[in-house]
């Protein structure tokens, strides 16, 4: 099971993808607000979407799940 | 009055403070949960919590703020910047509860608040606006035809927006509709209204700000303007007054419009009309901010005056201390913004700052809201403190300022000094050279 992680504590703005989408290394899955800024977080793999781990307006901090692929 | 509310954190209620007391006044901080150990917090004479770190459960709650205000019997609250500071609604609820809002009218931030009512309003009263869309729009469609008849590129921004927030700059088509959802989007995340407009981009553009203040008699002065260009996305990172690049002849210009637009909105208390200028020095209105701004401090050391005294002089009904040619601009000020943020991707660092330490010279002012030991929190803004450096010339503030990063010494997270640093020794920079594309176009080695 792989799964994308935070980069960055934060409160979720906005969540691109959702289950059962596929998706590719390099793209912009989900968006942090830090410290008054946006801050993209991207994927590091390519895969399909099993799982939302998030919802907007949460808070996150650095290394939490954000979503698990199959 | 007696006792003012701050409805803010950090460096600016700490500087509210500051004056406050020193007119003998007492102040009630508000804090949230993750501010309990900030300087502002210890500095007021009292201090209640107002909720969990998010600004929506703390500093955004406009209700709490005002109940503490009637339970503690203020006489004024000074919303600082950010937060209630441009809520109409907010001030309004305060002067209803008869509390005295140290700003202007509810229906001038009201009116200045709208972007595309603001620009409409600023040309009816004479006052160049960039070429741009005068209705509002939500539809890509009606976007791009607009984007067409200006021509590319454009910026696409929300019709609420501020603080460098929901506005992005269009190539083409292409990139005009592949923005235009996610800044839909975000203008409706932060700003409440999907609504976004259309507005020329103007190459190599400068960014220079008018300081105005007004009081209840119609009274209207400038304090000289503020050259705002070093931006890291379309937020400021460098203030400095006078400006470098604009010619006497322009700046009389650009004070005589920023009058004529504070007079057409029968301006009250402090506030600032930004332009952009381009290379032939024509300048338009940009926005009007209806509040403190943050870089205020720059205006205050090339005029000797206390801005945040003139404001609770006016909101308590008093005239203009001073009239427009007892108001005299003397020396330079440049000031930085030190950011919790990595100085060359210039993402956020939040953590605990474990040493926070400058040397104290002459010229040398630090408006900081953290000190040593200190955690800077993902929650807010990342603006650690404000270094404001004052020379009698340019030249002499930027040999200051490089002294003045040279001994500072912040440990535990990742700071913009280094980049300012680089700035400092930058031939451009030191010229006076430099748009707000500065920072984008350059490549700066940090160490």
């Amino acid at each position: 099971m792989k799964e994308i992680t935070s980069s960055m504590a934060g409160t979720v703005l906005n969540i691109m993808v959702g289950s059962g989408d596929e998706i590719t290394a390099g793209q912009d899955v989900l968006m942090i607000e830090s410290m008054k800024m946006e801050i993209p977080i991207e994927s590091q793999i390519d895969g399909k979407v099993s799982a939302v781990k998030v919802n907007i307006g949460d808070f996150v901090n650095e290394g939490d799940v954000l979503f698990v692929l199959e | 009055m007696k006792k003012i509310l701050i409805a803010n954190r950090g460096e600016v209620a700490l500087r509210i403070m500051k004056t406050c007391h020193q007119m003998g006044i007492e102040t009630v901080a508000v804090y949230s949960d993750a501010d309990s150990d900030m300087p502002f917090v210890k500095e007021a004479t009292f201090a209640f919590n107002i909720g969990e770190p998010a600004v929506n459960k703390s500093y955004l709650r406009s209700e709490v703020i005002l109940e503490i205000a009637k339970s503690e019997g203020v006489d004024g609250i000074h919303p600082g910047y950010g937060f209630l500071s441009e809520s109409a609604e907010f001030a309004k609820a305060v002067i209803e509860a008869g509390i005295t809002f140290i700003g202007p009218d509810p229906e001038t931030i009201d009116l200045m608040g709208d972007k595309i009512v603001s620009r409409k309003t600023m040309k009816d009263a004479g006052v160049p606006v960039v070429p741009g869309s005068e209705e509002g729009t939500s539809t890509l469609e009606e976007a791009i035809r607009l984007a067409e008849s200006m021509g590319y590129p454009v910026m696409l921004k929300a019709s609420g927006g501020g603080g460098g927030i929901g506005m992005v700059r269009c190539e083409n088509e292409q990139a005009l509709a592949k923005s235009f959802s996610s800044t839909k989007a975000r203008a409706k995340a932060y700003f409440g209204s999907e609504e976004v407009f259309v507005e020329k981009y103007i190459n190599h553009a400068r960014h220079v700000e008018i300081q105005v203040f007004g009081d209840n008699f119609g009274n209207i002065v400038h304090l000289f303007e503020r050259d705002c260009s070093i931006q890291r996305r379309h937020q400021k990172v460098i203030e400095e007054s006078p400006s470098p690049f604009l010619s006497d002849s322009a700046k009389q210009k650009m004070y005589a419009t920023a009058i004529r637009a504070a007079e057409a909105v029968n301006y009250k208390n402090a506030g600032t009309i930004e332009f952009i200028v381009d290379a032939q020095e024509n300048f338009y209105f940009l926005e009007m901010n209806t509040r403190l701004q943050v870089e205020h401090p720059v205006t205050e050391q090339i005029t000797g005056l206390d801005l945040v005294k003139w404001q609770i002089l006016v909101s308590r009904g008093a005239k203009l201390p001073l009239s427009q040619s007892d108001i005299q601009q003397q020396g330079h000020a440049i000031e930085f913004r030190l950011y919790a943020e990595d100085p060359k991707s210039f993402l956020p660092s939040p953590g605990k700052m474990e040493e926070f330490r400058w040397k104290e010279s002459e010229g040398v002012r630090v408006d900081a809201g953290y000190a040593s030991n200190s955690t800077v929190s993902p929650f807010y803004d990342p603006m650690i403190a404000k270094c404001i450096i004052y020379g009698n010339t340019r030249k002499e503030s930027i040999e200051k300022a490089e002294q003045f990063f040279s001994n500072l010494i912040i440990k535990g997270i990742k700071t913009n000094a280094p980049l300012f640093k680089e700035i400092l020794k930058d031939r451009d920079f030191i010229s006076g050279n430099y748009s707000t594309s500065f920072l984008t176009n350059k490549t700066l080695i940090i160490e």
